[in-house]
């Protein structure tokens, strides 16, 4: 090969700055056989980063259960794929744009949705159903609030206009995040069963079709340099690394992709996104274990004179890669001029193995396909717990006074930026386009209807960051069993699980310790489960100046059931109707939202979670609902039995007061707990029924066959809430006091007096 | 009958419309792409909700000139009844065959939920299931929805009983918290001269089945299916005299008054 003189000497500094180790660097140099042209350094760059290749993550990663009678499609594809009956299956995936939301929320988010669409329908599935889950700093901070407002309206803009309802997810605040936000995207489609697509690239002779936008230099590197690498003073200056989407192209992308997928025609098919046509090409030769060769001249591109390098690392958005029978181009060209796409035939499928690019007449890619993509290195880094993690873990509840009033840290908890309502940021989402959604945000899971079958979805997305950080296998058990009991709740049970495994530095060994802690648990929840993970994304290097962020292993859960209108939702509905209370409150306080709001504490140990007794609550619950016993159905998550209390109150349409009266030993029959404990304290495993008095016996009755304590509290009804303790009255609230304080609160935050900026506070790993 | 639901490369409420006029209320329905110059025979036009250009200029502007738009004013001169919902509104506007504009809603957001409005006009093609002054629940999903027209024009509006619905609250009364986007005299839906056209922002194919959160939207799709069953046959093929029957609305839709919109929630076929 003839070295370009326009273009830079491959150096070991060079492949330094792009971010390959000198180790690295050599391998690729013996795989090529001799030194690089700077277009294959940028190829090696990409495929070997940490976000393409997950190089510090696989070993540990292959813990997880992948398989299931129902799975059609385990990790390793563009998404995972489930069956769900009727001729149906879902395909779905969650995955980060963190670092490309902090330096350009609007876009950062959009594109994170725009790229989680292309994966999910990449398979033959049209999206039906998009979740995220959030997590942002202080929103006390100008900064903040910036991120947070732009975050949303990114992901609105690209969801709503490309037509698939944002039906879920999750936002929270902690000062750990205050230098690294998290949006992880999650999106589900529905396809037919036998017709799944596949990023394989078979057939000597087919020709490889370029579809969709054309490619600008927007995105270059967004995957090596901004994906994999922390943050420090100049992430101001990685701006141009942010893609920039446009979600009309998406649409008519998915339609004429959809429109092909009826066809025989379609080979293999993958999208362009993270390290663009390089991973698309590489990745679908070495699935199929055939060789690429890609004409470069022929890229459509918007802008004049742009070179290989930059042609096979662009991150434009709205792009795919086909490989067609060889005969059906002119056909598949036809399609796409009717949805108005330039479809460019820029390849062909090889026997050699290789991926050969040219560009100009000149060879500027010549690198064997399957060590770059499934040959990549593989780290185990070594690993070692936090120093100061006996000291999180210990907490001297003696020294904790009990609060004077209950009602006062009840409205505090209510309008609290990680527990008040998300209607502002979920009312800029359409989350009923499609017709499907039966249960919109704002209730344990969202459901959404599968059209022509009596088949639901329930979905869900999950994790307590301070559990995790307090103890990152306790909270990745939790997360699980969260997500789970949040899929009971709407009736549903578990099908499939798609994570986002977000940490800070891997090189570092206490992150490395948290996430194979995390991956621990997660393993174990879901083997215990029997919920196969069946796609994932890992991000890492989130930190900024060394500081990390707290381990957040995004759990994102799909659930069937089979009956849409046996479902349940979390809010009371009917005057006279009891309150049942199942399962167990214990005397744990570890990392609860109460300890941190009210007292500014976060150390202790997360709650317990016992799998075991989890799984009988799911099937108690679910057969509760499925019966059609009970009329709601909602779980005791942060800020505990009261705040659940007060949200089965209050987050339906019309606010209904409560009269309870808790077992002052929260069901043990043991010792008395601390009231606060009992109030506001996070116990695993439990969940609010309400019923109205002819089923309760059968509820009853039906928990005990489960094994699962179950107890009548109180009734709803009237315009208060009212919480009792042994006859002692500690919650005396009007419900439309309370649901004003707890709407209204995320918008009086991003309005309310502002502080500077200032970095993250306590966020030490 | 048939009805035509036009498919603009972006919109994406297309298969809603289809879904409750085919699936719920049972009555044949087809697509007829954007850039076709043929209406099938329809005897109704729904444009439907969506971003159907990408919406990057002005909502609708684009899709105000594309080919089938041709068609759809010409059925529409002819008396044949369309119905814009959410971007079709805002394209019906653009084009020309309703009066005033969209705007960006007050605020600067979209806006996703359920909102009330009330029938100010009843017995018109899309009303003769609704009395003046009933409260119907309907979802709304837009960022430019906030409704505007010069003083001249909504007198004009008013004295001619061309306003259709007005947001209101739950017990139907005017009030400007909820009157969400900003809309000029709380505007939620609008007729053309003609009558047979109506643009409203709600979307009423999304609350047309009880799992989906209520059946309010049967009142305004049913009405349609009323009026379109009013007409009389003439050779047998009543979409032709759908075009001939421009003013007719009224007259058309007195002897199917009754249903409300939630009754015929019931008759619906769920799916």
């Amino acid at each position: 090969m003839v070295r370009d003189m326009t273009e830079p000497v491959v150096t070991t500094e060079l492949a330094a700055a792009h971010g390959l180790t000198g180790e690295e660097f050599a391998r690729a140099c013996r795989i090529a056989g001799r030194t690089l042209t700077y277009t294959e350094l940028g190829v090696f760059a990409v495929m070997w980063s940490e976000h393409c290749s997950y190089k510090s993550s696989r070993l540990h990663l292959k813990q997880l259960p992948t398989s299931g009678s129902h799975v059609l499609q385990g990790p390793g594809e563009n998404a995972g794929i489930v069956e769900i009956g009727e001729g149906w299956a879902v395909a779905f995936k969650m995955e980060s744009h963190n670092h490309p939301s902090y330096i350009e929320p609007v876009q950062g988010a959009a594109t994170g949705v725009g790229g989680i669409l292309r994966d999910v329908f990449t398979m033959g599935a049209r999206p039906i159903a998009s979740l995220n889950s959030l997590r942002f700093g202080r929103i006390s901070a100008t900064r903040m609030r910036y991120l947070l407002a732009g975050v949303v309206a990114g992901i609105g803009s690209y969801g709503n206009s490309f037509g698939c309802p944002t039906v879920g997810g999750e936002i929270s605040f902690h000062p750990c995040y205050d230098g690294n936000i998290l949006v992880n995207a999650f999106n589900l489609g529905l396809l037919h069963s036998d017709r799944i697509f596949r990023g394989a690239a078979g057939g000597i002779g087919n020709p490889v079709i370029y579809i969709g936008s054309r490619t600008g230099r927007d995105g270059i590197h967004g995957a090596s340099l901004l994906a994999s690498a922390g943050f420090g003073e100049a992430s101001e200056e990685k701006r141009p690394t942010v893609q920039v989407g446009d979600p009309f192209a998406e649409k008519c992308l998915l339609e004429a992709c959809l429109e092909l997928m009826k066809t025989d025609w379609i080979v293999g098919i993958q999208d362009m996104g993270a390290a663009g046509l390089t991973s698309s090409s590489f990745e679908m030769a070495s699935r199929a274990g055939t060789g690429m060769r890609l004409d470069l001249d022929r890229v459509p591109r918007r802008e004049e004179g742009m070179s290989p390098y930059e042609l096979m690392l662009s991150e434009s958005q709205e792009r795919m890669l086909m490989v067609v029978c060889r005969g059906t181009e002119e056909k598949v060209q036809e399609v796409c001029a009717r949805w108005d796409l330039e479809a460019e035939i820029v390849g062909e499928i090889t026997g050699t193995g290789r991926v050969v690019a040219t560009f100009g007449g000149r060879v500027v890619v010549n690198l064997p396909a399957r060590p770059l993509a499934q040959e990549a290195p593989v780290y185990d880094r070594p690993s070692k717990p936090p120093g100061d993690l006996l000291a999180r873990r210990t907490l001297g509840l003696a020294a904790i006074p009990l609060p004077d009033d209950f009602g006062a840290v009840m409205r505090r908890l209510l309008s609290s930026p990680n527990l008040c309502c998300r209607q502002w940021a979920y009312s800029q989402y359409d989350q009923t386009v499609r017709s499907n959604t039966a249960v919109r945000p704002g209730s344990d899971a969202a459901v959404v209807r599968i059209k022509g079958t009596p088949l639901a979805l329930a979905l869900t997305v999950d994790c307590n960051n301070r559990y995790c950080w307090l103890d990152p296998y306790e909270g990745a058990r939790a997360a699980v069993a969260e997500a789970a009991r949040n899929l009971a709740c709407a009736g549903a049970r578990p099908i499939g699980v798609t994570d986002c495994l977000n940490f800070g530095n891997p090189e570092r060994p206490e992150v490395m310790w948290q996430f194979k802690e995390a991956v621990r648990g997660i393993a174990e929840a879901c083997r215990q489960g029997d919920i196969p993970v069946v796609s994932g994304n890992v991000s890492f290097y989130n930190e900024t100046e060394g500081r990390g962020i707290h381990p957040t292993p995004t759990i994102g859960m799909v659930g069937l059931l089979d009956d849409v209108d046996r479902h349940a939702v979390q809010w009371f509905s009917a005057a006279g109707d009891t309150v049942i209370l199942l399962g167990t409150t214990r005397e744990e306080l570890g990392g609860s939202e109460y300890l941190f709001q009210v007292h500014e504490i976060e150390n202790g140990s997360p709650p317990a979670v016992d799998l075991e007794a989890e799984g009988r609550l799911r099937e108690a619950v679910i057969e509760a609902i499925g019966r059609g016993l009970v009329r709601s159905a909602h779980d005791c998550s942060e800020g505990g039995l009261a705040v659940a209390l007060a949200e089965c109150c209050i987050s339906g349409d019309e606010a209904i007061g409560a009269v309870v009266d808790l077992d002052p030993t929260g069901g043990s029959g043991e010792a008395f707990l601390r009231l606060d404990a009992l109030l506001f304290g996070e116990s695993q495993g439990r969940v609010l029924l309400s019923c109205n008095s002819e089923a309760l016996a059968e509820v009853l009755e039906l928990a005990g066959r489960h094994g699962v304590p179950a107890r009548a509290l109180g009734s709803v009804g009237g315009d208060r809430l009212r919480i009792r303790v042994g006859g002692r009255s500690l919650v005396d609230e009007k419900v439309a006091h309370l649901s004003g304080l707890w709407r209204g609160a995320l918008d009086l935050l991003m309005t309310g007096p502002a502080v500077p900026d200032s970095p993250g506070g306590q966020g030490e790993l | 009958m048939r009805i035509a639901v036009v498919v603009f490369p972006g919109s994406n409420c297309d298969h809603d419309a289809y879904h409750a006029f085919k699936h719920v209320l049972g009555v044949e329905t087809v697509f007829v792409w954007h850039k076709e110059a043929d209406l099938r025979g329809a005897d109704a036009v729904v444009l439907p909700g969506g971003f159907s250009y990408g919406d990057y200029l002005r909502a609708g502007a684009i899709a105000s000139r594309s080919p089938v738009m041709d068609e759809v004013s010409r059925f529409a001169g002819k008396g044949g009844p369309v119905i814009g919902i959410c971007n079709g509104f805002q394209i019906l506007c653009e084009a020309g065959l309703l009066p005033g504009a969209l705007m960006r809603n007050r605020g600067l957001r979209f806006i996703c939920r359920d909102v009330f409005l009330r029938c100010e006009t009843s017995g018109t093609a899309f009303t003769s299931r609704l009395s003046n002054g009933d409260v119907i629940r309907l979802h709304v999903a837009h960022g430019e929805g906030n409704y505007f027209a010069t003083p001249e024009t909504i007198v004009r509006l008013e004295a001619e009983q061309r306003i259709v619905f007005r947001y209101c609250d739950p017990t139907g009364r005017l009030d400007p918290e909820w009157n969400f986007n900003g809309s000029l005299e709380a505007i939620a839906g609008v007729l053309n001269e003609g009558r047979n056209v109506l643009g409203m922002m709600p979307h009423p194919e999304r609350m047309a089945e009880a799992i989906l959160g209520g059946t309010d939207g049967i009142a305004v799709l049913g009405s349609l299916l009323d009026y379109l069953e009013s007409l009389p046959l003439k050779g047998g093929k009543r979409g032709e005299v759908a075009r001939e029957a421009a003013g007719a609305a009224q007259k058309g839709a007195e002897g199917t008054k009754g249903a409300s919109g939630r009754e015929a929630g019931g008759r619906c076929k769920a799916v």
